[in-house]
């Protein structure tokens, strides 16, 4: 079967699916589902207003996605993007808090240690209780999710909140990263746009991940143990290790999320920094197949399904924000757990069409 | 009707046929595994099919007993056309079948094991008490003792596939198919079986049996079928044909069956191991004290029924199993008690493993047969740069092992999982034996591995040997054993029974040590 048919053909035909099926429950509810994905996707990146919107959420994609592409590569399921990304803010916060940064370059920098350092730590706990305990990463990574939940709001309502004040939040911060309409000021973004610098550190990941996994030993390590951990043993390769290390790692890309959301939008840390996005990175992951190019265009796709989403719910009151979360749910559903109702029939079309080649 | 004619002939040739296949084919995906395969097994014959690994036999007897539907052709049983869609069609068509891996419940006793499947009614008293009648019935007939009440854990391999075919009779099998019966079996075991199998033979039922051994194809067939690359080359009477005549019908080349050795010239001491104990998770005992030592420049050889400990001895040697005692090589001791990545000090320490299972330990099967090519050698200078793989050094060596060993195809592109099992091997031990260890630990070089690939690797062996290098073979194939070894110790229950020389010792006296006997002790 050819490699595209794989990467790009089958996700396209998965897509195409949950968009009909979700074209059916709009009919159902009497919108008209053709104007219903006209509205969706003009909104999403019809104007510099949407693409604005559309690439920001993609960014918080892209850093969650990847986590999760990271660990699946070691055969591990960390679903705690959530609660990573969450203390990833709470780092986040700490370091732009502590100190009067005087330049936005590195008050990011220390703001991307704080960040990373929070969610590899909370990471680090459910990977310590598999590799020496043998807990299951997927309940204890759950558990972990609503942990940090917990502890958030504790230290915003009693602790790290502004003095006096009625809401729980922290103070703003001192430094804000150029947006796009600072950087690109000739393309029409709006000044309030989230869209930031931030999406250009997620580009970088990208690479990093690409390089990690492909080129360096550790990813031939973290691969191999993935793929076979008797193999692993064989060859040397401490199971323990490589938990560990590639659940750090894991943990400090879910924590990266939060530049994006709390250190380039919010500029304060405020309750449920992540809304979200640690669970959609689980869906990006599957729907990238954990390679960083299909993470890129899975999270892309994910940020215009919640901007045009946003929009849709906007331009069509019949059409709620739950209808958003239905289609949504229904790209999932189809690129992730029913992906094999597809590849099947399509592989077997690819082994038919070569047969009757040869 | 050219069918009934083609039937009518083979019933012209005097015996009744059992079963017989017309025009079988059968392909996964692009790969073809039978092709156009036509077979005549005569009534009350044993008949062996015999081919090397991928050569399509196992597919041919899955799609007798129903588990692939042919693309193609028509199965007979009795003279009667019959369709096999499921293994209950094969069962009412009296057709039964034995795997390589035993299908019994372990904490059920052997009575209910045989009646598993086949209860009639709702009360299993009645079926209980109609089974343990017929099995003591063909327990006189065919020497098939096994205790009705017996727990199916408790039993050894032998008495399992004993059940097995207990299973398969209780069931009125009148085709008996057995895959690769003997590999777990001692050679007692294996003759007893072979007894069995005639006295069946003798009673009129007809047994179809599937290996890769040619003496066993010698020893008890009337019939044999060879298979390669999914054909089926030639069908000949047993007693017209010799094993060099079947091994170059399965190959399609003459072949050597006997390895070429000069006498061992050993020299200083390389591996020194005193009363090493293993034990497994559940903390049982897997090795019970052994002591050995091997030299430089021979080949010690670890005979055995496989599970008596010879795994657990190779992990622990290979730096992946924790244990108790000393183990010395070249007169330095090697900590015992990592558990994880000892592998990379027992590498740099000039320890190379070809573990027993390739596919399981010693390949990643996804990955490229290049990046199999540095597995557990990944940290090795040449292979890298800094914390990056050398990805562009790997493949040239890989092009240059892959050229060395005759690995088909020389593609280093390609996954492992696409290689046949006899260069998937040659993988891995092009990896070990280049690394020029002083200590090879090799495990079951040649399980499923085809018959050229045997030779080139022993004779890989034998030269490793020959330019001075200690060699530990653990093999559960005794001709192997005897053909490669210049001493041979023999492990039995975790325990070192006793070392012989090859010349001063037979199949007899190593298969008794195998079953835990020693002679002149009873």
């Amino acid at each position: 079967m050819p490699k595209w048919v794989d990467i790009l053909l089958i996700p396209l035909i998965n897509l195409a699916l949950a968009l009909f099926v979700s074209g059916l429950v709009v009919a159902y509810i009497g919108e008209n589902p053709f104007e219903a994905v006209a509205i969706l996707v003009k909104g999403a990146v019809g104007s510099p207003y949407g693409w604005g919107y559309t690439l920001y959420y993609t960014t918080n994609f892209i850093f969650t996605g990847l986590a999760v592409a990271v660990a699946f590569h070691a055969r591990l399921f960390n679903i705690g993007g959530e609660g990573q990304a969450g203390l990833g803010g709470l780092g986040v916060a700490l370091v732009l808090l502590a100190l009067p940064w005087p330049h936005w370059s590195i008050a990011l920098l220390a703001a991307m240690v704080g960040a990373m350092a929070f969610g590899a730590f909370w990471a680090a706990i459910p990977a310590y209780l598999l590799a020496k305990r043998g807990s299951h990463i997927v309940i204890t990574t759950i558990m972990f999710n609503f942990i940090a939940s917990a502890l958030l709001v504790y230290l915003l309502v009693n602790v790290i909140k502004v003095q006096g004040s009625m809401s729980p939040e922290t103070a703003r911060f001192g430094v804000s990263l150029p947006n796009a309409n600072d950087v690109l000021p000739w393309v029409g973004f709006p000044r309030s746009t989230p869209l930031n610098v931030t999406f250009l550190v997620s580009l970088v990941a990208c690479f990093a991940v690409w390089a990690l996994i492909w080129r360096t030993r550790l990813g031939y390590e973290i691969r191999a143990y993935g793929h076979s951990e008797p193999a692993a043993l064989y060859a040397g390769i401490s199971p323990v290790r490589i938990i560990m290390v590639t659940m750090l790692i894991s943990g400090g890309l879910s924590g990266l999320m939060a530049i994006n959301a709390v250190m380039g939008e919010a500029e304060r840390l405020v309750l449920d920094p992540v809304q979200g996005a640690g669970f959609v990175g689980i869906a990006v992951a599957l729907m990238g197949r954990s390679h960083p190019v299909g993470v890129f265009l899975a999270a892309l796709l994910f940020g215009m399904l919640y901007q045009g989403g946003a929009e849709l719910e906007f331009e069509r009151p019949a059409i709620t924000r739950e209808m958003i979360v239905v289609i949504q749910a229904l790209v999932i559903l189809f690129t992730g757990a029913l992906d094999n109702m597809v590849r099947a029939p399509v592989e077997r079309f690819f082994v038919n069409m070569n047969k009757r080649a040869a | 009707m050219p069918d009934v004619q083609t039937h009518q002939q083979g019933r012209s040739d005097g015996a009744a046929l059992a079963i017989e296949l017309k025009g079988i084919s059968k392909s996964f995906g692009a790969v073809q595994a039978n092709k156009d395969i036509s077979i005549q097994v005569a009534k009350g014959t044993i008949h062996g099919i015999i081919g090397e690994n991928g050569a399509g036999k196992s597919t041919l007897m899955s799609i007798l007993y129903g588990f692939y539907k042919a693309d193609a052709g028509e199965i007979f049983v009795s003279g009667q056309k019959t369709a096999i869609p499921d293994s209950q069609a094969a069962i009412a068509a009296g057709i039964g079948m034995v795997f390589q891996h035993f299908k019994l419940v372990e904490n059920f006793t052997v009575l209910e094991n045989v009646i598993l499947g086949a209860e009639e009614g709702g009360l299993l008293k009645p079926s209980l008490s109609k089974a343990r009648k017929l099995l003591a019935q063909l327990a006189k007939d065919y020497e098939m003792d096994v205790d009705p009440d017996a727990v199916i854990e408790d039993l050894s391999v032998g008495l399992h596939q004993r059940v097995e075919i207990l299973k398969a009779l209780y069931r009125q099998a009148d085709i008996l198919i057995l895959d690769e019966p003997t590999g777990v079996l001692t050679p007692s075991e294996a003759d007893h079986l072979f007894r069995i199998l005639k006295g069946l033979r003798d009673q009129g039922k007809t047994i179809i049996l599937i290996t890769h051994k040619l003496r066993e194809i010698m020893d008890i067939t009337d019939t044999v079928s060879v298979m390669r690359r999914g054909e089926m080359t030639a069908t000949v009477k047993t007693r017209d044909t010799s094993p060099e005549q079947l091994a170059e019908l399965m190959v399609g080349r003459k072949v050597l069956l006997r390895v070429d050795k000069r006498p061992a010239t050993p020299g200083k001491t390389v591996l020194e191991v005193e009363n090493l104990r293993v034990r497994d998770a559940q903390g049982v005992e897997r090795l019970k004290g052994v002591s050995l030592n091997i030299r430089a420049g021979e080949v010690l050889g670890i005979a055995g029924v496989a599970g008596n400990g010879q795994s657990e001895l190779l992990e622990v040697l290979g730096g992946y199993a924790t244990g108790d005692g000393v183990v010395r090589l070249n007169g330095r001791a090697i900590d015992l008690s990592g558990r994880y990545s000892d592998g990379r000090s027992r590498r740099a320490n000039g320890i190379a493993h070809v573990p027993e299972d390739r596919q399981r330990e010693g390949l990643i099967m996804d990955y490229h047969a290049w990046e199999n090519t540095g597995f557990g050698y990944h940290h090795d200078p040449a292979y890298r740069s800094g914390i990056f793989m050398n990805n562009r050094a790997l493949k040239q060596d890989t092009i240059d092992k892959m050229e060395r060993f005759d690995v088909r195809p020389p593609n280093p592109n390609l996954q492992a999982k696409s290689f046949s099992g006899g260069n998937q091997q040659k993988i891995v031990v092009a990896r070990e034996i280049e690394r020029n260890p002083d200590l090879l630990l090799i495990g079951q070089p040649t399980r499923g591995v085809d018959i050229g690939a045997i030779e080139f690797i022993h004779k890989q062996i034998v030269a490793l040997r020959d330019a001075g290098k200690a060699v530990l073979l653990v093999s559960v194939e005794l001709d192997e054993i005897m053909a490669l070894s210049d001493r041979i110790a023999v492990m039995f229950d975790g325990q070192i029974m006793g070392e012989r020389l090859p010349s001063e010792t037979d199949e007899t006296e190593l298969g008794l040590l195998m079953a835990g006997v020693q002679r002149g002790a009873a």
